[in-house]
C-alpha cells in the first residue's frame, strides 16, 4: 500500500470512529453503544499488549493480572492519594511494567506452553493478592472513585472535569478511543521498526538471534513490560468508568478472551487485537437473546473460526488488500 | 603470524560423559582451521563452547588475550566470534535480503528508542545495513534471490544464507559447522572458493566438516578430535601422513574419512 493510501484509510478510519460513530449513536438513541465500544477500545489496548508477547514467541494468559493491577493502581492513588486521574493512569501503567520486569526476568525464559501456564496462574495470583491486601480494601474492593478530574497544563484547561459534563459517556468514549489511536499507531510503528524485525527474528530461532548479537533477554522483558504498561493502562480506564474495582473485575476468564480477540483477530497483524476485540465482544453481546446456550453457541464459533481462519480475520481477503505486508 | 583464539584446556562433561577432554589448541589470524573427527567426537560441543552457547566444564577461551567462555552468547558475538549452526538456521519467514539486514544488527550505532522514532542515526544505520546487505548479496553470487522467502530456499542456498547472516555481523571469527552437509560435489566446490574467499574479508573461519577432499582442500590447519581428545593437530598433508588419525578412523566404524 502506498503512503498515500494509507493515509487516507487512516483518516476515513478517523472520522468514522470520532465523528460518524458518535452521531449514529446520538440519532439512534443507543446511548449503551458508548459503554460497549468504550469497553472494546480499552480491551483491545489490553489485548494489542497479549498480541506483543505473541509477536516475541510467548503465549500470553495473564494479561488480566495487569489489567486488575493497574485498576487497583488508580483506584488507590484516586481515593486515598488524591493524585489525579490522569497522572495515575500512566503510574498504573508504569507499576505493572515494573513488576512484569521482575517477574518476566524469571518466567521469559520458560517457551510454549510452559509460558502459558506459569501467565494463567498470573491472573489467579493477582485475585488472591488483591483479596489479601490492606491497601486492596479485600474481597469488598473500591468503590466510589471519583470521576476524572480537569486536566489542564499551565493553567490551561485541556480536559474539563468528568463531573460538570452532561455525557460522561461521550467523554469515556473520546478518551478510550483517542488512546487506542494512539496505541495502535505507536505498535504499528514499533512493529515496522527494526525492533519488529528483531522481535520476529525472537519469535522465529532465539539461539540464531543471539548469535548474531541480540540480547535475547533485554528484548524479552522490553516486550513483555510494553505489553504489561498496555495491559495496566486498560484496565485502570476500564475500572474507572464503574468507579469501582473488585478483585474479580478481571479473572482468569478475561486472561483468556485477551488471548482469544488476538487468535481471532489474527496474530500477523497489528490490527488484528482490535478487529478479534470488536468482533469478540459484540459477538458475545448478540448471542445474548440465546439465553442458556450463549456460551456453548459462542464457544463453538470462536473454535469454528479458529480451525477455518487458523491467521484470524484479518487474513480475510476483503481485508487482504490492505492487509498485504506479511505475504510480500 | 599472530594468535587471535586461544582454547587452553578446555573440558566439557556431560554427566559421565566426556565429550571435550582438556582441548588446547590455538588459532592464527585470518587461517582457516577445519576440526575433524567422527560422529559424536565432540566438534559441535567445541564450537558451542567457543561460541559460549554452552558452558565450560573447565578450561578457558580467549579470544585476543580476552577471556570470552561462559559470557552471555550475544556478548561473544559483540566480540567478534560467530557460530552458524549445524542444522541450517536462518529466519524462516523473512526474505533472504531481510534475513541479512537482521543480523547486522550487532553493527548498529542506534538504541532501540532511535529505531523506533526513526532517529536520523536510525535511518543511518538502515541505509547503511541495506547497502552492504547488497553488497554481500553480490559478494556471495545470490542477489537474484535476495527477495525471495527464506523458506522455499533449497539446501545450497540455505547454507549460502547462513555464511552470509555469519558474515553480516562483521565477526571476526566466524565458525561453520558442517557447512558443506548436503550438497553435492559442485556445490562444495562453489562453498569451497566461497569460503576461501571469506578469509580475505579478514575473518577467520573455524570450520567442523566432513568432506575429507574439501577440508584438505582449504585448510591451512587441521586438528583432529576422537571421543573427546584431541589425537592431533598439524597442516592437511602432515594429518593425512599421521599414523594415530589413521589408526584412531580406521579403528572406528565410521570410515567415510576417505583417508
Ligand atoms: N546437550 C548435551 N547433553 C548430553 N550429551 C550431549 C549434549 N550435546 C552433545 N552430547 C554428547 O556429546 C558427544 C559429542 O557430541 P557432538 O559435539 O555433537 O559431536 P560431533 O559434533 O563431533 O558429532 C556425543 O556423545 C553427544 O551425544
Ligand atoms: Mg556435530
Amino acid at each position: 500500500m502506498s503512503k498515500a493510501s494509507k493515509l487516507i484509510y487512516f483518516f476515513i478510519f478517523l472520522v468514522t470512529i470520532l465523528g460518524i460513530v458518535p452521531w449514529l449513536i446520538e440519532i439512534s438513541g443507543r446511548w449503551d453503544y458508548y459503554y460497549t465500544l468504550t469497553s472494546v477500545a480499552l480491551l483491545s489496548i489490553a489485548s494489542s499488549g497479549v498480541w506483543l508477547t505473541f509477536y516475541i514467541g510467548r503465549i500470553n494468559i495473564g494479561q488480566g493480572a495487569y489489567a486488575l493491577a493497574g485498576g487497583y493502581v488508580v483506584a488507590i492513588l484516586v481515593t486515598k492519594y488524591d493524585v489525579s486521574f490522569w497522572l495515575s493512569v500512566p503510574i498504573a501503567g508504569l507499576f505493572c511494567s515494573f513488576v512484569s520486569m521482575l517477574i518476566g526476568a524469571s518466567i521469559l525464559r520458560l517457551r510454549g506452553v510452559y509460558f502459558a501456564m506459569i501467565t494463567l496462574v498470573l491472573t489467579e495470583v493477582a485475585k488472591l493478592t488483591a483479596m489479601s491486601l490492606p491497601i486492596t480494601n479485600g474481597a469488598k474492593g473500591i468503590s466510589s472513585i471519583a470521576l476524572p478530574g480537569e486536566l489542564s497544563i499551565f493553567g490551561i484547561s485541556i480536559i474539563p472535569d468528568f463531573s460538570t459534563l452532561a455525557n460522561v459517556k461521550l467523554a469515556f468514549y473520546y478518551v478510550a478511543v483517542i488512546l487506542m489511536i494512539f496505541v495502535f499507531a505507536g505498535m504499528y510503528r514499533l512493529v515496522n521498526s527494526r525492533i519488529g524485525h528483531l522481535c520476529r527474528s525472537l519469535q522465529q530461532n532465539e539461539e540464531l538471534a543471539s548469535s548474531i548479537g541480540v540480547n535475547i533477554t533485554i528484548l524479552r522483558i522490553i516486550a513483555y513490560s510494553i505489553s504489561s504498561f498496555l495491559g495496566g493502562i486498560g484496565g485502570a480506564i476500564f475500572i474507572s468508568i464503574s468507579q469501582s474495582v473488585y478483585p474479580t473485575t478481571f479473572q482468569v476468564a478475561d486472561s483468556i478472551n485477551f488471548m482469544l480477540n488476538v487468535f481471532v483477530g489474527g496474530m500477523g497483524y497489528v490490527f488484528g487485537p482490535m478487529i478479534g476485540t470488536l468482533f469478540i465482544y459484540f459477538g458475545w453481546d448478540l448471542l445474548f437473546t440465546t439465553g442458556k446456550y450463549q456460551l456453548l453457541i459462542y464457544s463453538s464459533i470462536i473454535i469454528a473460526l479458529i480451525l477455518v481462519l487458523p491467521n484470524g480475520l484479518l487474513s480475510l481477503r476483503i481485508f487482504n488488500k490492505s492487509n498485504k505486508r506479511e505475504a510480500k | 603470524m599472530s594468535t587471535i583464539l586461544e582454547i587452553n584446556n578446555v573440558t566439557k562433561k556431560f554427566g559421565g560423559l566426556i565429550a571435550n577432554n582438556d582441548i588446547s589448541f590455538k588459532v592464527n589470524k585470518q587461517e582457516i582451521l577445519s576440526v575433524i573427527g567422527p560422529n559424536g567426537a565432540g566438534k559441535s560441543t567445541l564450537f558451542k563452547m567457543i561460541s559460549s552457547f554452552m558452558k565450560t566444564t573447565s578450561g578457558e577461551v580467549l579470544l585476543e588475550g580476552k577471556r570470552i567462555s561462559n559470557l552471555a552468547p550475544h556478548i561473544v558475538a559483540r566480540m567478534g566470534v560467530v557460530r552458524t549452526f549445524q542444522e541450517t538456521t536462518i529466519f524462516k519467514t523473512m526474505t533472504v535480503r531481510d534475513n541479512i539486514i537482521i543480523s547486522h544488527h550487532l553493527r548498529s550505532n542506534s538504541n532501540l528508542f532511535g529505531f523506533f522514532i526513526g532517529s536520523s542515526t536510525a535511518r543511518n544505520d538502515e541505509r547503511e545495513f541495506a547497502r552492504s546487505a547488497d553488497e554481500l548479496l553480490e559478494f556471495l553470487s545470490i542477489t537474484d534471490i535476495g527477495n525471495e522467502l527464506a523458506s522455499t530456499l533449497p539446501q545450497g542456498h540455505l547454507r549460502t544464507l547462513g555464511i552470509a547472516i555469519g558474515l553480516a555481523t562483521n565477526p571476526k571469527i566466524l565458525l561453520l559447522d558442517e557447512p558443506f552437509a548436503g550438497m553435492n560435489h559442485d556445490e562444495t566446490m562453489h562453498m569451497v572458493d566461497l569460503v576461501s574467499s571469506v578469509r580475505d574479508r579478514n575473518v577467520t573461519v573455524l570450520l567442523v566438516e566432513h568432506d575429507m577432499s574439501a577440508v584438505m582442500k582449504i585448510s591451512d590447519r587441521i586438528v583432529v578430535l576422537n571421543f573427546g581428545e584431541l589425537i592431533a593437530e598439524g597442516t592437511p598433508k602432515e594429518i593425512q601422513e599421521n599414523k594415530i588419525v589413521i589408526e584412531a578412523y580406521l579403528g572406528s566404524e565410521d570410515d567415510s574419512i576417505g583417508l
